[in-house]
């Protein structure tokens, strides 16, 4: 079984519980929002690579008709995953901001790095190397951080998003029996973008930003069928979302249903980011502090977005909410999701810093 | 502070739909819906294959609406795409949230078909289910998926050979499947469900005649070695042979359920809203079922079918005897609602309701008295597990029914009185996150409304942010908060919590059926001292509430009640640290072993009942242990150390002195009278309990010469023994059961788990044992002369006598014992021990006492005082509580086995509690009530 795998970094993993033994760790904040500042439109987003329409790396059969494929015929503006290989050196600055500011963690720019949702731009051929390019990029900047301060390890998270599909909803209300995607599919399109993620020199895998839980077990399993192939494993963190002031996520559970339905993967911690603002997340946190058995993570956003759609939480405020989870006993991981940036991050690993890690509850209930 | 730390995840099944499901032990029973099954439902069958999927997802939703926990899907049907069909409707009712709240059991005999199903579960469901029917390679791979897709599983007792249908098949399939899971799969054992396979009864073919038994039994033994894991079973099988008579076939199941789940099943595969309440089944059909299920007498079947046809009734979902005939409408109007709340019949609700209303000047009386009265008994029923969660929320419905219909009318009232628009507060009232019961919560709205208060009922489930925002928003006056379940009682303090770190000023309202003065004092107030104040029910709320607006009461109210909370907190912290303890399984398997085999219990030489009358007083003084007299009168030490101590030295003597004249006139002027009763009878343990063997009522029995009477026990006496077993000798014998209880500290195997029932030979092993009981005074005469002293004002010396008739008693109950050991009961003969030897106690054999730590319950003495008719032969009475008249009397048992020792039985968990009560005949309420010091947990 999966459990019983030897993990594939034994150091890595020992220097991470060590270290969540010990304090409070610190996750990165928002990717979009620092790239937002660099406005780059479609030529940047298309760098050099892709300037002539094609994939200039690709050969691919042009037979007279240019084919829909390989991102030749779309906009790839906001394809803010392809930047890893288009512009890296925008990618690794913002991880070595984010390391700066006091991040033990940093996650892979790999959001939307499945097959399922770089089909929006035609690009399904990149996903191993969107991957394995985002998982160096990271893994590269941690190494920098650590050569400074050997004595404090950082850890590069591979970063698998919700993809933009849902097994659990209809898309068509007037038919709630419908789906436009499956498990199966969710799975292989998450097994394949956890290769290259492995491949890449990854830590840790996270499943984050979960909109619905049955896309979440797809993702488990697909990264649990890896596992086996390469006969070793990594850490696994889970993330969920609650959408709105409602408490559910997108596909209607409450934050301890969400829980009992992913604890099987056993992961290394539960948490939850996006959506809220750190305010309205904690009672969600709380449930999940009171009965998993695993690290709790949060990183909410800069508060709910404004009329513009911006964040104006600010960094002291989101500390002073987020400092107050940490004294409560909820938390083993923080950071920020939208609209946060190395301000925000450094803020919080200032408020956090001292305070003792949640406990994790005396597990009778975990199995051998 | 660290507000959230939990040092204890308990091991339970964890199951979510969009919501969790955790199955603790107070859930007693989880009910798996049946009928979304095409196997077990024609209805739903023809909907399926009609592809009238929407009526079928309405099937699923009367499922959950009538208390299904669990929803089962079934769709294997040869004519059927099963897999496209599981997919289709477990898509089609995850759209839908009232269904999708609960988890899913994808139910089918074909491996893809669940694995399909699986694949459309976003929550943690069940697959029902696997085994090793096709070998051990197939099991351990759909095993691994299953743990992948995460999802719990039932496991059916099926191997290569087949299915199980002995005991001992049963067993050793479900362990040899629970070793393969746990150990080669890593299966959590929580997340495993034994089927053992429930084979139908009353099938006319006599192979079948115990099926039901062997599955009872199964299941006790599945639980005791796998407490982990869960047993459960289509139940609808076991009826099988009576299709087509829904009344007997609903009888079948409330019995068979009522055996299984005392034995320990605890989920099951049932039609939710059409079972039958056990003690509500018409007694002839209920005794003739339980002939079958229980195969008590070779005829069972043939009984059961007798009467089987007159109790067939046209209607569906009606297994109660007394639901059939409308003979309860003859009765008193406020029984007919209590019956209608017990069986859930709004038939008449309004009607009867309207009756009632007539009587009365204020409506609100007709809630607060025949109404409410009603609930009570359907929540002691659900206390007992005699009524399940599908027909209590059937009572709530015809509870709500009751309340809305008058309504109106205390609109109407509230409109006449005037106070129109005044109202007294403002209060938002909720049901707290996690929990769904809201009548009492209801009830208190409505209670309160009627009262000129606003209330804003937030309704059930409500997280503690929306109750607190809604209360800044609407500036309440006060919040009330309610839950039944227990883990809503962690969610209160939750609320507490939230209101002390926002800045909450107002008062906290506690209510509802597990809350508690202790627990709101304990858990709740420290969180929120501001005000926290614990409301006993509906009736109080009002009272509370106004008290609470009242400028003039407020202040005074509430330091009353802080004050009364840090007491009930100083009580709870004298108890001292909370020692480790082991269930009663455990504790029971860590019992004293004694060896049997190589012993042999002395036969009393005088058996029966024995009055000893003359007692010379001076013969008990010489056996008299002083130094507790001296403890009555707050004077420490050892007698005779105490009478030249340098601190209480010279009133020790002093008072001694006094004491020694009023002795002698005792003595002399015989002021007082001493007599004892005692008795032997052959015993035999019966797991803790020990079965007395009565002489047979006519006097031949073995030491029917007793000069008492043993006559006291009716054959109709509330014991549970098998009444009236013919002996060998074929007289009938009486058998009486004393109930005993054991110590459940953790402790290592040499030191076992004492019960007193240890130290009897076990009625397996047939050796002959005995026990003894006895109960003495020498109180008899004391009345006149303490009157005397009153009179003259003289109180030293009235507590002087008391005292010395207590210290003669116990002497007397000394006296008596080497009596026993060495002529009575005669088996320490040549015993010769001094008075010291006495006092520490250097002898075989014990006479523990019913009250006393090594059996704490009182109630006890009744059995002993019928055995002993003490009130005839000594004179002593047993109060209403239990305690004796004249209090200077000492009773108990006799164990005479060399090994028997006095020990302190301690703190009980709820599972011995519950045990207990069970063979008491006694509801767990009151068994907490009995051993209230004994237990270990707060009562809800």
């Amino acid at each position: 079984m999966t459990h019983s795998l030897p993990w594939l970094h034994p150091d890595r993993v020992a220097q991470l519980h060590a270290a969540l033994a010990e304090r409070i760790l610190v996750l990165d904040g928002a990717m979009g929002t620092m790239l937002q500042g660099h406005a780059l439109d479609e030529a940047g987003y298309r760098g050099a690579r892709f300037a002539n329409g094609c994939d200039a790396e690709h050969t691919h059969p042009h037979d007279g008709e240019h084919a829909d494929t390989h991102g030749c015929q779309r906009d790839l503006k906001g394809d803010n995953d392809l930047l890893s290989l288009t512009h890296p050196e925008i990618i690794r600055d913002i991880h070595v901001a984010y390391l700066a500011a006091g991040a033990d963690f940093v996650e892979t720019n790999t959001f939307n790095s499945t097959s399922i949702s770089q089909a929006d731009y035609a690009l399904q051929h990149l996903v191993r190397e969107l991957n394995r390019e985002g998982a160096k990029l990271a893994r590269a900047a941690c190494e920098e951080a650590e050569r400074k301060t050997p004595e404090r390890p950082r850890f590069a998270i591979g970063v698998l998003g919700p993809t933009s599909r849902t097994a659990s909803l209809s898309p068509d209300v007037n038919n709630p029996g419908f789906r436009n995607v499956d498990f199966d599919e969710l799975e292989d399109a998450y097994a394949d973008a956890t290769h290259g993620l492995v491949d890449g020199g990854v830590d840790i895998v996270m499943v984050e930003t979960i909109f619905d839980t049955l896309n979440a077990k797809a993702a488990l399993s697909g990264i649990a069928r890896v596992f086996d192939e390469l006969g070793g494993r990594l850490p696994v963190m889970i993330s969920g979302t609650i959408t709105d002031r409602s408490g559910r996520t997108l596909s209607g559970q409450t934050a301890e249903a969400f829980w009992y339905s992913v604890a099987h993967a056993r992961p290394l911690s539960i948490g939850l980011n996006c959506a809220l603002g750190a305010k309205d997340l904690r009672q969600h946190i709380e449930a999940l502090a009171r009965v998993a058995d695993c690290y709790v993570s949060a990183h909410p956003n800069a508060g709910l977005p404004n009329a513009l759609g911006g964040y104006d939480e600010t960094p002291e405020e989101m500390a002073k909410t987020l400092g107050e989870f940490a004294r409560d006993g909820l938390l083993n991981i923080v950071g920020g999701c939208c609209g946060t940036t190395p301000e925000h991050i450094a803020a919080i690993a200032e408020a956090v810093r001292g305070v003792a890690p949640r406990v994790l509850p005396s597990s009778k209930s975990k199995a051998a | 502070m660290q507000l959230m730390v939990m040092n204890e995840l308990p091991r339970y099944t964890r199951l979510s739909g969009l919501e969790p499901l955790v199955i603790t032990p107070e859930m007693l029973f989880v009910n798996i819906g049946e009928r979304t099954n095409v196997t077990g439902s024609a209805k739903f069958k023809r909907l399926i294959k009609e592809d009238r999927y929407d009526e079928a997802v309405e099937v699923a939703r009367q499922q959950v609406e009538n208390g299904a926990q669990i929803l089962d899907v079934n769709m294997d049907e040869g004519l059927l795409d099963s897999e496209a069909a599981m997919v289709k409707f477990l898509r089609l009712i995850a759209a839908e949230p009232d269904i999708a709240r609960i988890p899913v059991m994808v139910d089918s005999s074909k491996w893809s078909v669940i694995e399909a199903g699986l694949k459309c579960l976003q929550g943690k469901g069940v697959v029902n289910s696997i085994s090793l029917k096709e070998g051990e390679e197939k099991f351990l791979d759909e095993a691994r998926k299953i743990l992948r897709y995460g999802a719990a599983t039932v496991v059916m007792a099926f191997d290569e050979q087949g299915q199980a249908d002995t005991v001992e098949r049963r067993l050793q399939i479900c362990e040899r499947s629970y070793k393969l899971l746990t150990e080669k799969v890593g299966f959590p054992p929580e997340d495993i469900i034994f089927d053992s396979n429930i084979f139908p009864i009353a099938t006319g073919i006599e192979e079948h005649a115990n099926n039901a038994v062997n599955f009872i039994e199964a299941a006790k033994e599945l639980r005791k070695r796998f407490p982990h894991s869960h047993v459960s079973g289509g139940v609808s099988n076991v009826s099988f042979s009576f299709r087509g008579n829904n009344t007997v076939r609903e009888a079948i199941h409330s019995v068979f359920l009522y055996h299984a789940i005392k034995a320990g099943m605890d989920m099951g595969i049932v039609n939710a809203g059409a079972l039958a309440i056990y003690d509500d089944l018409d007694p002839e059909l209920r005794e003739r079922v339980e002939d079958v299920v229980l195969n008590r007498r070779p005829d069972a079947t043939e009984r059961l079918m007798e009467i089987a046809e007159k109790h067939k009734s046209g209607t569906r979902d009606s297994g109660l005897g007394t639901r059939d005939s409308l003979a309860w409408r003859e009765l008193p109007v406020a029984k007919r609602l209590e019956h209608a709340l017990v069986h859930g019949i709004d038939q008449y609700v309004v009607e009867d309701t309207e009756e009632v209303r007539k009587t009365v000047t204020r409506t609100l009386d007709v809630i607060e008295g025949p109404l409410m009265d009603g609930m009570n008994v359907v929540g002691d029923l659900f206390g007992a597990g005699k009524m399940f969660l599908p027909q209590v929320v059937k009572s709530a419905r015809v509870m709500k029914k009751a309340v809305a219909y008058l309504l109106p009318f205390m609109e109407e009232e509230k409109k006449k009185s005037g106070d129109v628009g005044k109202s007294n507060g403002k209060i938002v009232m909720a049901t707290v996150k996690g929990d769904v019961h809201d009548i009492g919560k209801n009830i208190v709205g409505v209670v309160l409304a009627c009262n000129n208060f606003e209330v804003v009922d937030l309704g059930v489930m409500v997280p503690a942010q929306k109750i607190l925002d809604t209360a800044i928003a609407e500036k309440a006056d006060m919040i009330g908060v309610s839950g039944l379940i227990t883990p809503s009682l962690e969610e209160m303090a939750n609320v507490a919590k939230e209101m002390k770190r926002r800045d909450f000023r107002i008062p906290l309202l506690i209510g509802g059926a597990t809350t508690s003065r202790a627990h709101t004092a304990i858990k709740i107030e420290p969180n929120y001292e501001t005000a926290c104040v614990w409301v006993k029910d509906a009736s109080r709320a009002v009272g509370v509430a106004q008290t609470l607006v009242s400028k003039a009461l407020v202040d005074d109210f509430l330091a009353k009640v802080r004050a009364e909370y840090a007491e009930v907190r100083e009580r709870h912290r004298n108890r001292g640290p909370a020692k480790r303890l082991v269930s009663l399984e455990a504790a029971r398997a860590n019992g004293s072993k004694l060896d049997w085999k190589n012993y042999t219990p002395p036969v009393p030489n005088k058996p029966g009942i024995t009055v000893i009358d003359d007692i010379p007083i001076p013969e008990l003084l010489k056996v008299t242990d002083w130094t507790p007299f001296f403890q009555a009168w707050e004077l420490h030490g050892h007698y005779p150390a105490i009478l030249t101590d340098e601190v209480v030295g010279k009133q020790a003597t002093e008072l001694f002195g006094d004491a020694q004249k009023i002795l002698k006139k005792i003595v002399d002027e015989k002021w007082l009278r001493a007599k004892a009763v005692i008795g032997f009878w052959p015993a035999a343990r019966v797991g803790d309990d020990l079965e007395l063997t009565l002489p047979s009522p006519s006097g031949r029995g073995a030491g029917g010469e007793g000069t008492g009477s043993a006559g006291a026990f009716g054959t109709a006496e509330p014991s549970s023994a098998p009444d009236g077993a013919p002996s060998p000798e074929g007289r009938r014998e009486e058998h009486v059961m004393l109930h005993h209880l054991r110590q459940q500290a953790d402790k290592p195997a040499e030191r076992p788990n004492l019960c007193l029932a240890d130290f009897i030979a076990p009625k397996e092993t047939g050796v002959q044992d005995w026990i003894g009981g006895f109960a003495v005074t020498a109180g008899l005469g004391i009345e006149e002369h303490l009157e005397r002293f009153h009179k003259d004002n003289d109180d030293y010396s009235a507590i002087i006598l008391k005292a010395l008739a207590d210290r003669m008693a116990e002497a007397l109950a000394e006296w008596m014992h080497r009596e026993v050991r060495t002529k009575y009961w005669g088996y320490a003969p040549d015993e010769a021990l001094s008075n010291e030897e006495l006092i520490a106690e250097n002898w075989r054999g014990i006479r523990p006492a019913p009250g006393y730590p090594a059996c704490p319950d009182h109630t006890e003495k009744a059995t002993l005082f019928k055995l002993l008719d003490a009130t005839n032969n000594a004179g002593i009475e047993l109060t209403e509580g239990f305690s004796m008249y004249p209090a200077a009397a000492v009773s108990g048992w006799y164990f005479s086995h060399p090994d028997s020792q006095y020990f302190v039985v301690g703190k009980l968990t709820k599972d011995q509690v519950d045990d207990y009560a069970t063979r008491k005949g006694w509801t767990l309420a009151e068994a907490e009530r009995w051993l209230s010091a004994n237990l270990d947990y707060d009562p809800d």
